[in-house]
């Protein structure tokens, strides 16, 4: 049954491939072909899945050899895939969400004359992603890497005749190349140290290597994660990347692709599990983040980019996670999961939020909206509560998990993932009220309207999904499946019952929601967003992204720059000069032994004669001598 | 034989600085030939002191190449005249840059 896993990749691709090719006339059925396939994959996820799960624990791994990639000598790579408990969670979320995204895009993109296109690069990003997850070899795990790297840069920039959107699919590729540095280097160290870069080769390597090697494999391996997962210091790619249309942040921007950082880290925990240092990092960049993307999303007034801010702190939470070693890979896991369920079903409805105001993005222009759109709005309060942690629900089992297990490893760590949960709550709590409670604060000639079934219906399936999710974590089931792969949970021991903790989260959250509820829906909303001079310096801070671009830009962009005019100048005074003026030397000299070319039959003569003179004398000084 | 060689020095500068400082044509071409003969003089010279014939023959090559050369050079020398009405060689000065 096994032998067919290579279709799960192969599905989508072709499906890419012939929507690209084919001209016009699948403009009719484009997004069905697209659709399809997705679906095709899903199906065929399930069935592995259920495959999978008939097997023993330890046999929980199937590894196949496609076909010989590269084979240089010593450097041989093969195209081989590994299908294992970690890769069919992500091959089942990827699939499935993906699905019920291109679903719901049949109805978002009915007005885009280009949405063969579209969906040709939903695709696209399916199969890379898939190829991603499945990968047996870190090469191969990276053309997956690359490919789902183009899809983002392709879907950001699909509306590309706004300059804006072109700049943010540059940025997002631009960033992500430093992440790409990282892995390009990380992988070559494979090679160096062990002479492959399978999975296998590499984990089974690594109890005989240095402490330095796994560190340096590590923190390389992080780079690359920085990059895709939008973490500190790669972060600011991905507030820009809103640009794209809705469904590709939900997919794309949300609930797949920017977890891969948090899949490498997973995936990788040989490396990091040996080294102390890396791990740390991956820790502190989660912390960060997730602290940093919060305070965004705090201040922003676009719905999109709120929810960005939020990806991005709940990655941090992922990575932290992952960050704390054997105690939290699964839990990592596990809140990827419920957070692609329940962000995917967020991003979807302020999609239909969107698609009933006529694209304006300001929450500031919305409110009242729950009687106008009432789908749209118990399915995004299924996913707020979620995302807050509301008891029952799939985000209160795997956050609450994660900051227990933050609080085993160290109080401050525990502390500040605490602190994000509340944050968490405040911020959607004013991006509720803002957008479906309060007064009206329509622009004119608007008139919110339910979506059409194509788009509420995955919206109302990634709402149960939300609720259900939790179901994975009953009697560290997710534990338990993924202990063949990244080993046993560990427990560490607390200093207070869990319970504690639990009542704690919930405490803060509440807490959150309060300062939220006071501040928004006891208080008329400004219309417009208020100008820069008249907030406080916090907010400025945070909507200019905490200054992320402006750190960038100091740090990078401008000594950049200014290298690059340096090199300039050297290029064209020192050496282009050099040659330049060797050459214009010669050509002067040339002018001057010009003028004896003066036509005169006399003056040629005495240069005959004068040559014949002299060769005469030299033969004679040769020969006297 | 040392005067048979000052001999055929002193005809061949003079042949040379015709040829260098005369502005008529047909009086640079008997310079040339002037220096070609001071050369057959040599020639038979070197001939006669070291007792064979190489030097003779020489000789009869130069002959010949300087007939053939004077056929060539004074129909050059003609049709310029024809065409500009002069055999000053200073007034056809065009072969330069």
């Amino acid at each position: 049954m096994f032998d067919l896993l290579w279709l799960l990749i192969a599905i989508p691709l072709a499906s890419a491939g012939i929507l690209l090719v084919w001209g016009k006339e699948s403009d009719g059925f484009g997004h069905l072909i697209g659709t399809v396939a997705s679906a095709a994959s899903f199906v065929l996820g399930v069935v592995f899945f259920i495959g999978l799960l008939g097997r023993q624990d330890g046999d929980r791994a199937v590894s196949q050899t496609l076909f010989t990639w590269i084979d240089a000598g010593p450097f041989h790579v093969d195209m081989s895939i590994l299908y294992d408990p970690l890769s069919s969670l992500f091959v089942l979320l990827i699939t499935g969400v993906g699905t019920l995204i291109h679903i719901y895009s049949i109805g978002y993109m009915e007005h885009d004359e280009r949405r063969r296109r579209f969906f040709a690069f939903l695709n696209l990003f399916i199969a890379s992603m898939l190829l991603l997850v499945l990968a047996a070899d870190y090469l191969v795990l990276f053309l997956g890497w690359e490919g789902v790297g183009l899809a983002s840069y392709l879907l950001i920039g699909f509306w590309q005749h706004k300059e804006s959107a072109a700049a943010a699919a540059n940025k997002a590729f631009v960033l992500n190349r430093v992440g790409d540095v990282g892995m390009a280097l990380a992988i070559m160290l494979m090679f160096a140290q062990f002479g492959t870069s399978t999975f296998a080769g590499v984990h089974g390597g690594m109890q005989n290597a240095s402490g330095n090697v796994a560190t340096a494999l590590g923190l390389l391996l992080l780079l690359g994660a920085c990059a895709k997962s939008a973490q500190v210091p790669l972060q600011s790619w991905l507030l820009d990347a809103m640009e794209g249309p809705t469904p590709v942040s939900a997919l794309i921007h949300a609930a797949t692709m920017v977890t891969a950082g948090v899949y490498l880290v997973v995936r990788a925990h040989a490396i990091f599990d040996v080294s102390e240092i890396a791990r740390t990092a991956v820790v502190v960049v989660g912390l960060v983040t997730l602290l940093v993307g919060a305070y965004i999303g705090c201040a922003k007034d676009d719905i999109k980019k709120v929810l960005a801010g939020s990806t991005m702190s709940q990655i941090g939470y992922m990575m932290l996670a992952a960050g704390l070693g054997p105690a939290g890979y699964a839990f990592a896991i596990f809140h990827l999961i419920t957070h692609g369920f329940f962000k995917a079903n967020m991003f979807l409805g302020a999609g239909s939020v969107m698609h009933g105001m006529d694209d304006d993005v300001n929450m500031r222009h919305y409110g009242a909206l729950q009687k106008a759109m009432p789908v749209t709005f118990l399915t995004f309060a299924i996913g707020y509560l979620a995302i807050i942690g509301f008891p029952g629900f799939s985000g209160f089992f795997s956050k609450d998990k994660i900051i227990e297990a933050a609080f085993g490893y160290n109080v401050w760590i525990g502390l500040g993932a605490l602190l994000g949960a509340g944050v968490t709550a405040f911020y959607m709590t004013r991006l509720m009220i803002m957008t479906f409670t309060s007064q009206k604060r329509w622009q004119k000639d608007v008139h919110p309207h339910e979506s059409p079934k194509v788009m509420t219906w995955p919206l109302i399936a990634l709402a149960a999904l939300s609720v259900l999710g939790g179901a994975l974590a009953i009697g560290g089931w997710i534990n338990d499946w993924l202990a063949p792969v990244v080993g046993q949970t560990e427990q560490h021991e607390l200093a207070v019952a869990p319970i504690f903790i639990t009542l704690l989260v919930m405490a803060t959250v509440a807490v959150g929601v309060t300062i939220g509820f006071f501040g928004y829906a006891r208080q008329p909303i400004a219309g417009e967003t208020p100008p820069n001079s008249s907030v406080s310096l916090f907010t400025r801070a945070g909507r200019a992204d905490l200054f992320g671009d402006a750190i960038n830009d100091a740090i990078a962009v401008r000594p950049t720059r200014h290298l690059t005019r340096f090199l300039v100048y050297v290029d064209g005074k020192g050496i282009d000069g050099f040659v330049t003026g060797l050459a214009d030397r010669i050509g002067d000299g040339a002018d001057q032994l010009r003028k004896t070319s003066n036509g005169f039959v006399r003056s040629y003569a005495l240069g005959i004669f004068g040559g014949a003179l002299l060769i005469v004398l030299a033969l004679l000084a040769v020969n006297l001598a | 034989m040392n005067e048979y060689i000052s001999l055929s020095i002193i005809l061949f500068t003079i042949g040379a600085t015709g040829v260098l400082v005369r502005h008529n044509a047909i009086v640079i071409f008997m310079c040339i030939e002037l220096m070609l003969n001071a050369t057959n003089l040599a020639l038979v010279s070197f001939s006669r002191q070291h007792g064979n014939l190489d030097g003779q023959i020489g000789a009869f090559f130069v002959m010949v190449v300087a007939a053939a050369e004077v056929v060539v050079g004074l129909a050059i020398i003609v049709s310029i005249y024809r065409t500009r009405r002069s055999t000053s060689v200073d007034n056809a000065s065009l072969l330069k840059f």
